[in-house]
C-alpha cells in the first residue's frame, strides 16, 4: 500500500524546548490515522511541519511524495490544512471566505466550485452571512469546506471538533468516513476518545516522543494493563485507599463505578479481591479502554515542563 | 450597621490591580520601551536639534567684479554666521537652477562697477534672491542683511552718507513665496505629514490583524507567497493615499489659494512613489510586530521624527548636522523638497532625481527587511 505520509527522525526546537523529538510517521493512503497526546505534546508542530508552514530542524521525509524539507510549495496545493482555532475571516461573508481561498489555489472553474461548496454545506441559502456570525458547529464545517476547496489529496485536521456538539460531531465523523472512502488521507488530532476509536490507526505522542502507534486494539493490547471494575453502594470515597494497594496505577471514577487498573495483574488482583470482600463491593475484570491506556501513557512521561519547575 | 460597598476600598485587591497592572507592563518590553525612549527622544529632538532661527543657509554669488569691497561685504555675510558661501556661479540662469533644487537658500549678484559706484556714493544695488517656500526658514537671514551695508562700509567711507541714508540699495526678490505665506509651505507638507500616518498605520495593522485573529496561519496555509501577500495588501491603501492627496490638493486649491505652477501629473508621481515608500514600511513594521498595539507604537516612533526632523515643522537647515543626517534617511524630507518644488516652483522632472533617490534606497533597504522577517513559515 502506497504511504501518504512517510517521514523519520523529524525534530523541532522552539528556542531551548525540544518540541517534537525523532517523530517518525507512516500514513497509508485513504486511511483515517488519529493523532493524539496531552495538550502541548506536539501534536500541532508535527502537523504544521508536515504540511509546510514550519521547516523541521532535521529529520527527513515524504508527505505526498514531496520532500517534507524542500517541496513545501508543493505540498501545500494538495493538502487541506484545518486549523486548531478558527481561522477563516469572520468579517467576510460564506462565499466570499471560500472564493478567496479558491482564489488563493489558483483554481479554475472558482464559481461552479464555491457553489457546489455552498450547496454541499447546505449553507447556500446563507452565502451572504459574515462567517463571524456563525455558530461553532457551522463555523467548523464551513472550515472543512473550505480545506476541500482544492481538492486536496491530504487533509490534516487539528482538534477539529473542539467545543462542537455532539450531532454536529457525528455528522462530521460520517463526512470524515465519507472523504476516507473516496480516497483521501486523513491526519486527525483529537482529544476524545470515542474519535480516537473511530481512526483506522493512532499514534499517540507525548512532549515530543511517539509512544505507541497501531490499530486502538493494538495500542491497548501493546500496553498490557488490566483494568477491573469495582462497584457497590458507596464507592465514591474510596479512591485514595484503593491508590494505596500494591500494583494499583490508576483510578477513575464511573458514578457508582470505580475503574481501577494496573500493568502487574499478578500483583493487583489479590489485592483488590481482599479489598472488596473487607467492604462487601462487587468485582469485575473489563477490557481496558483507551483511556485508560493514555492515561498510563501519560503517568511514564510526565509533564518535562512541569518536571522542572 | 449598613456598610456602603460602593464606596468601600479594599486595599488588598487595590494593590492586586496596581501591581498586576506593573507585571503587565513589565512583559511588553516595546511599551516599556516607548516610555523611556519617547521622552528622550523628544528632548534629544527638541533641545538640540530644533532651532526656529536656522543660522549657515547656503549661498550662491553671482560677481560681476570682483572688487575688494564685494569681497568685504561677503565676508561680513559670513562673519554673521547666517550664510554659508558655497561657492560662485558664472549666470543668472545657473543661480536660478541652483534655487530651483533647492541646493542653495539664497543667491546675491553683485552687479558690474558695484565698487565705482559705491564709492561715488550712487548706492550701487544688490540683487538677493532668497528661497522664501518656508518663510521662516529665511526670515532672520534677510533682516540681517538689511542692516550689513552700511556696517560694512561705513568704516572705510567716513563722511560719505549722511545720517539714514542707505550706502546700498539691497533689492530683496522672495521667490516662489513673495508675501510670505506660511499656508503655502504648511499644506503641501501636511500632504506628506497625512500620509505619512495613515499609510504605516493602516499598513501595520492590516497584517498584525491577520496574526493577531489568526487567520494569518490559514494565509500561509495556502500557496501565497510573501512578495503575493505583501504587494497584494498595499494597493488597496494606495487608492485611499491618492484619495487623501486629492482631497489635501483641492483644499489647498480652492481654500487656501496655493499656486500650483508645476505638472500635476509629475505632482501625483512623486505621490505614488512616496505612498509606496510608507507602505512598505507599514508592512515591513507589521511583520515585525507581534500585535497591533506594537505596530501602531511603531508608527508612532517613526511619525515623530518624521515630524520633527524632516522640516515641515522647523526649517531643515536650521538643525545640526546629525540631526540633518537623520532628517535626510526620512522620506517625507525629500518628499517635502518635491512637493514645493513642483507646486510652488514649478520644477520639472529633471530637477527631481536628487530627492527621488533617497527615496527608492529607503524603499529598497526597508522593503529587504521586510521580505526576511516576514516568517513565511510560522517559526
Amino acid at each position: 500500500m502506497e504511504l501518504a505520509i512517510d517521514v523519520s527522525g523529524l525534530n523541532k526546537h522552539f528556542g531551548d524546548k525540544h518540541v517534537v523529538r525523532d517523530l517518525s510517521l507512516q500514513v497509508r493512503e485513504g486511511e483515517i490515522y488519529g493523532f493524539l497526546g496531552p495538550n502541548g505534546s506536539g501534536k500541532t508542530t508535527s502537523i504544521r511541519m508536515l504540511c509546510g508552514l514550519l521547516t523541521p530542524d532535521s529529520g527527513s521525509g515524504r508527505c505526498l511524495g514531496y520532500d517534507v524539507l524542500t517541496q513545501s510549495a508543493e505540498i501545500k496545493r494538495q493538502v487541506g490544512y484545518m486549523t486548531q482555532k478558527f481561522s477563516l475571516w469572520d468579517d467576510l461573508t460564506i462565499a466570499e471566505n471560500l472564493d478567496f481561498v479558491a482564489r488563493m489555489f489558483g483554481m479554475r472553474g472558482r464559481r461552479e466550485a464555491v457553489d457546489r461548496a455552498l450547496d454541499d454545506l447546505g449553507l447556500a441559502g446563507r452565502r451572504h452571512q459574515l462567517a463571524g456570525t456563525l455558530s461553532g458547529g457551522w463555523k467548523q464545517r464551513l472550515a472543512l469546506a473550505a480545506c476541500l476547496l482544492h481538492q486536496p489529496r491530504l487533509l490534516l485536521l487539528d482538534e477539529p471538533t473542539a467545543g462542537v456538539d455532539p450531532k454536529a460531531r457525528r455528522d462530521f465523523w460520517e463526512e470524515i468516513h465519507r472523504l476516507s472512502a473516496s480516497g483521501i488521507t486523513i491526519l486527525v488530532s483529537t482529544h476524545y476518545m470515542d474519535e480516537a476509536e473511530r481512526c483506522h490507526r493512532l499514534a499517540y505522542l507525548s512532549y515530543g516522543n511517539l509512544l505507541a502507534a497501531g490499530t486502538a486494539s493494538e495500542v491497548i493490547a501493546a500496553q498490557q494493563l488490566a483494568t477491573w471494575e469495582l462497584s457497590g453502594p458507596d464507592v465514591t470515597g474510596l479512591g485514595e485507599a484503593l491508590r494505596q494497594l500494591p500494583g494499583v496505577e490508576q483510578v477513575a471514577s464511573f458514578g457508582a463505578r470505580l475503574h481501577v487498573s494496573g500493568s502487574d495483574a499478578a500483583l493487583l488482583q489479590p489485592a483488590l479481591e481482599r479489598f472488596c470482600r473487607e467492604r462487601g463491593l462487587r468485582l469485575a475484570q473489563v477490557d481496558s479502554t483507551l483511556e485508560d491506556v493514555f492515561i498510563q501513557l501519560m503517568r511514564h512521561r510526565p509533564d518535562p515542563f512541569e518536571a522542572a519547575s | 450597621m449598613r456598610r456602603f460597598t460602593v464606596f468601600h476600598l479594599s486595599l488588598q485587591r487595590w494593590l492586586g490591580i496596581v501591581v498586576k497592572e506593573f507585571i503587565q507592563l513589565k512583559r511588553d518590553r516595546l511599551t516599556f520601551g516607548m516610555i523611556i525612549g519617547i521622552p528622550i527622544i523628544q528632548l534629544l529632538l527638541f533641545g538640540f536639534a530644533i532651532n526656529s532661527d536656522p543660522k549657515h543657509l547656503p549661498t550662491a554669488v553671482v560677481m560681476a567684479e570682483a572688487s575688494p569691497f564685494a569681497r568685504a561685504y561677503l565676508a561680513a555675510m559670513r562673519n554673521s554666521d547666517y550664510f554659508d558661501l558655497v561657492g560662485s556661479v558664472e549666470s543668472e540662469a545657473e543661480a536660478a537652477r541652483l534655487l530651483d533644487r533647492g541646493d542653495v537658500q539664497f543667491v546675491v549678484t553683485f552687479p558690474p562697477g558695484f565698487q565705482r559706484a559705491l564709492v561715488r556714493g550712487e548706492q550701487p544695488s544688490l540683487l538677493v534672491e532668497a528661497d522664501a517656500t518656508d518663510p521662516v526658514a529665511a526670515g532672520s537671514a534677510i533682516s540681517v542683511l538689511n542692516h550689513l551695508g552700511n556696517e560694512v562700509f561705513t568704516p572705510d567711507l567716513p563722511g560719505f552718507h549722511p545720517q539714514g541714508k542707505q550706502l546700498i540699495e539691497l533689492r530683496l526678490h522672495k521667490r516662489y513665496n513673495p508675501e510670505g505665506i506660511t499656508a503655502y509651505n504648511i499644506v503641501p507638507g501636511l500632504m506628506g505629514v497625512i500620509l505619512t500616518m495613515t499609510m504605516v498605520l493602516m499598513t501595520g495593522l492590516a497584517m498584525t490583524r491577520e496574526r493577531e485573529r489568526g487567520t494569518f496561519e490559514n494565509l500561509l496555509a495556502t500557496p501565497a507567497t510573501p512578495l503575493e501577500v505583501m504587494t497584494g495588501k498595499i494597493v488597496p491603501y494606495i487608492l485611499i493615499g491618492l484619495i487623501q492627496v486629492s482631497l489635501v490638493l483641492l483644499a489647498a486649491r480652492w481654500v487656501f489659494d496655493v499656486p500650483m505652477l508645476g505638472s500635476l501629473v509629475l505632482l501625483y508621481a512623486v505621490v505614488l512613489l512616496f505612498i509606496c515608500a510608507n507602505l512598505t514600511l507599514g508592512i515591513t513594521f507589521s511583520s515585525i510586530a507581534r500585535n497591533q498595539l506594537q505596530a501602531m507604537q511603531m508608527t508612532f516612533f517613526f511619525f515623530l521624527p518624521s515630524i520633527l526632523l524632516s522640516g515641515f515643522m522647523f526649517p531643515f537647515r536650521g538643525m545640526p548636522e546629525w540631526a540633518q543626517v537623520i532628517g535626510n534617511c526620512l522620506p517625507l524630507t525629500h518628499f517635502l523638497v518635491l512637493v514645493r518644488g513642483i507646486l510652488l516652483k514649478g520644477n520639472d522632472v529633471s530637477l527631481l532625481w536628487p530627492q527621488v533617490w533617497p527615496i527608492l534606497a529607503f524603499m529598497a533597504v526597508v522593503l529587504g527587511v521586510g521580505l526576511k522577517t516576514f516568517r513565511r513559515t510560522l517559526d
